[in-house]
């Protein structure tokens, strides 16, 4: 299914709003060069936030602010690519330890946010999970 | 000036990752998996070219991070189930990191 521009147009604003918060978030407490945890902490609370989407009625009721809002905001908010290369970074230096930790454990507190989250909020549609 | 940059990246990554993701996406996330290894593979690249400043905010936090996504790809693999989930969840981590790598070597070669 191709989206509408409409959506598309949301989405392109909210990722926009949403990649500014993470950039502001690491501005103001780096990663650094060992655990990434400003990293960690955006994923997490991204993938929380939206498991929990639904239980705002705006998003609810709007297929545009879902939009906006999940693939938008809280997709441009988190990110899959900074932590490969900080996997890599840290693979790259020998920290093998430190590299399968950063990756697994935020894939594992991301899962447990999602699921307990998850028990409280209504389940997502598919096109909202993107 | 980094913050705008940032802005307009992600405003062309994210709908470029729902686009993928509305058109590939069904029993498996293949429209999803695809925008989180080609923004690892590009965010790899940029680290072998040693982009910082406005090309980096631009390309790396804005593209990359708006295109890839952490949190679509923990409720997918929680409503995907343990096994198929896993699977999931395996696949995307490691495929990341080896295109990851293999943009780092391809941008330094």
């Amino acid at each position: 299914m191709t989206p509408s521009p409409r959506l598309l147009l949301a989405v392109a604003a909210g990722g926009a709003v949403g990649a500014l918060a993470r950039y502001g978030a690491t501005e103001l407490v780096h990663d650094g060069s060992g655990f990434p945890w400003t990293t960690f902490a955006v994923n997490v609370t991204g993938s929380a936030l939206l498991a929990a989407l639904l239980l705002l009625p705006l998003a609810r009721r709007s297929p545009v602010w879902a939009a906006a809002l999940g693939p938008g905001v809280l997709g441009g908010y988190t990110t899959f690519s900074a932590t490969s290369e900080q996997g890599r970074a840290l693979l790259e230096a020998g920290r093998v330890g430190l590299a399968l930790a950063y990756l697994l454990g935020t894939l594992l507190s991301c899962l447990v946010a999602v699921t307990v989250v998850g028990r409280a909020a209504p389940p997502l549609p598919e096109e909202d999970e993107l | 000036m980094s913050a705008l940059l940032v802005a307009l990246g992600a405003a062309v990554g994210a709908p470029l990752r729902y686009y993928l993701g509305q058109r590939l996406d069904g029993r498996w996330h293949h429209g999803t998996l695809l925008a989180n290894l080609l923004a690892s593979l590009l965010l790899g690249a940029c680290a072998g070219w040693s982009l910082d400043g406005s090309a980096l905010a631009l390309v790396g936090t804005g593209f990359c991070g708006g295109l890839s996504t952490y949190s679509s790809l923990a409720v997918q693999t929680r409503d995907l189930g343990p096994v198929r989930g896993a699977a999931y969840a395996a696949t995307t981590i490691v495929l990341g990191l080896a295109v990851c790598t293999l943009g780092f070597w391809a941008a330094q070669a």
